[in-house]
């Protein structure tokens, strides 16, 4: 199966059930979208992202009611630096959809989805103590991982792999 | 009274510790605390070529191998669009179910054994020595297998390999039915177990279960069923599925799916198909030995891979499967050089573990280790 181009354009991608919804119910959230390899990328405005979440949990069509995965990833020296990145899945309609919220390099911060979903709670304790991303509301924001004394955030592209010695 | 349970406590599976708040014999609230296994693998794998990655997977989950090395070798498939030949398709389907007996075998030892069923270990580990033998036929080793590549499997099986997988398979059923005898109408066992650590759909749902953990609690949810990958199409089993959310229902899923493994094993025995068990893409693929000793081209394939890897397309991609505990998926992220950008690990035992607190609060501390058991955790996968 050779691969097939990326399709990177919003307006091509408007008839996706998921975009379709986030952009009816406020056409400012949804950023941008990528249709890669079977699979559907929704960048979602920073601010929105978890009531993004709730208008795809309660979607009565396909309800993205599962939520597989929190993780993030460093582009530094690139800017914006860090994407977060949420994977969904609908156990009814049996398909995924990945959200990503891009955060600059100072103050990295985006709202908690642990109301919506409460299995984000380690998802995003590891995001905060591996990247140094703070999730605003989150009930118990603390290193899950690394020791409660560690400095720096390992997984950031600026930390050596050896660590610092 | 606060109680610390573990992180070295025999019941614990590893080092997970547990803060506990107790009254009496009864858990107030109660707090995993993890992070004694962190070997930092997802920042290991960034300094590797993707084929280095492979003996990584493997120990992450150090008692399904092969579920990992699966997973991640069809994420960089994904990325990379290879097409995987169908004998190596099948014997990845067969080696993963084998390798989903080895670890529900271990998980049913020590989870009786916790609760006080000490026979059922040794009949467990029994079986559990075959299926490491046939590991140990194919690949060479018995527990850190590496035996996916990118592209397809490291070797040909060995002369009479089939056999010795059908002569198991063959007597694998009536084994079931000898661990079942022990546990499954023991009022002991069930006593242990029926109205322990209950938990609802929605509750699993809404903190991240999956696998047997999500099925006992009534979800009719199987990856290899519902979303399927690497030619679990082709074969036929019944996802187990029980109504009652408590530890005896996520025990007898687990043990029915025993019992599908097996007859998943035979489907693959007798339908596989001939061919070759490597794709055909001389930039991933290691070529034959042989080839190697007789074509300059091969030679210069086989140093290229080996000294500067292969690029992979850039790109994204999320790639699930089932594993004996749930959903393992790995987000694997190409920035189009011949080393992973990023590689992410959703580790199901993770997940899993945020039930806890919902399970034990409120009930008695003897049940804490029943619902331990009963979610199969496995701390290497929880730390990573």
């Amino acid at each position: 199966m050779p691969l097939t181009p990326a399709i990177t354009d919003l307006a091509a991608l408007k008839d996706h059930p998921a975009v379709a919804r986030l952009r009816s119910w406020n056409s400012a959230a949804v950023e941008a979208a990528k249709f890669d390899r079977d699979e559907m990328t929704i960048y979602i405005e920073r601010s929105c992202i978890r009531e993004a979440c709730v208008i795809l949990r309660d979607d009565p069509t396909c309800p993205f009611n599962y939520l597989s995965d929190v993780t993030c990833v460093d582009w530094y020296p690139s800017q914006p630096r860090f994407e977060v990145v949420y994977s969904l899945l609908s156990i009814p309609n049996k398909e995924r959809v990945r959200l990503k919220v891009r955060l600059d390099n100072d103050n990295p911060a985006v709202e908690s989805v642990t109301s919506v979903w409460p299995s984000a709670n380690y998802f995003e304790r590891e995001v905060f103590d591996l990247f140094g991303i703070r999730f605003t509301g989150h009930p118990y924001l603390r290193r899950i991982q690394m020791p409660e004394d560690w400095e720096g955030h390992p997984l950031r592209k600026d930390y050596p792999v050896e660590g610092y010695r | 009274m606060i109680l610390n349970m573990g992180p070295q406590h025999p019941s614990t599976h590893g080092v997970l510790r547990l803060i506990l708040e107790i009254d009496g014999e009864t858990v107030v609230r109660l707090m995993p605390d993890i992070g004694y296994l962190h070997t930092g693998i997802e920042k290991t794998c960034e300094a590797k070529f993707y084929q280095q990655v492979v003996p990584l997977t493997d120990r992450i989950d150090y008692l399904c191998p092969m579920t990992n090395n699966l997973c991640y070798a069809l994420a960089v498939e994904k990325l990379l669009g290879l097409e995987i030949p169908p004998k190596a398709q099948w014997l990845r389907v067969m080696m993963n179910e084998l390798t989903r007996i080895n670890s529900h075998l271990v998980w049913l030892g020590t989870h009786a054994m916790d609760i006080g069923a000490l026979t059922v270990f040794l009949y467990c580990f029994r079986e559990r020595e075959d299926v490491l033998r046939l590991f140990e036929a194919i690949s060479g080793q018995r527990m850190m297998t590496s035996y996916f590549r990118i592209g397809g499997v490291a070797l040909e099986p060995p002369l009479g390999f089939f056999d010795r997988v059908r002569d198991f398979a063959n007597r694998f059923p009536s084994k079931v039915d000898e661990y079942e005898n022990l546990l499954t109408g023991n009022p002991i066992w069930t006593m242990r177990t029926k109205g322990v650590a209950r938990i609802t759909a929605e509750d699993a749902i809404a903190l991240g279960a999956s696998g047997p953990t999500l099925r006992g609690s009534g979800v009719d949810f199987d990856l290899r069923r519902d979303m399927p990958y690497s030619g679990y199409e082709n074969f036929k089993f019944k996802v187990p599925v029980s109504q009652d959310g408590d530890v005896f229902a996520r025990y007898i899923c687990r043990v029915q799916e025993l019992r599908e493994s097996i007859g998943i094993v035979q489907q693959a025995l007798d339908g596989m198909p001939e061919g070759p068990i490597k794709a055909d893409a001389p930039k991933v693929v290691l070529p034959d030995r042989e080839k190697m000793k007789t074509q300059m081209e091969a030679l210069i394939y086989h140093f290229k891979i080996i000294t500067e890897g292969f690029a992979v397309p850039a790109g994204e991609v999320y790639q699930a499967v089932e594993s004996p505990r749930g959903e393992m998926g790995y987000y694997v992220v190409s920035d189009g050089t011949a080393k992973p950008y990023r590689v992410h690990m959703r580790a199901a035992c993770l997940a899993n573990l945020q039930l806890l607190p919902k399970m034990c609060e409120g009930r008695l501390l003897a049940d804490v280790v029943a619902a331990i058991g009963s979610i199969d955790i496995v701390l290497g996968e929880i730390d990573r």
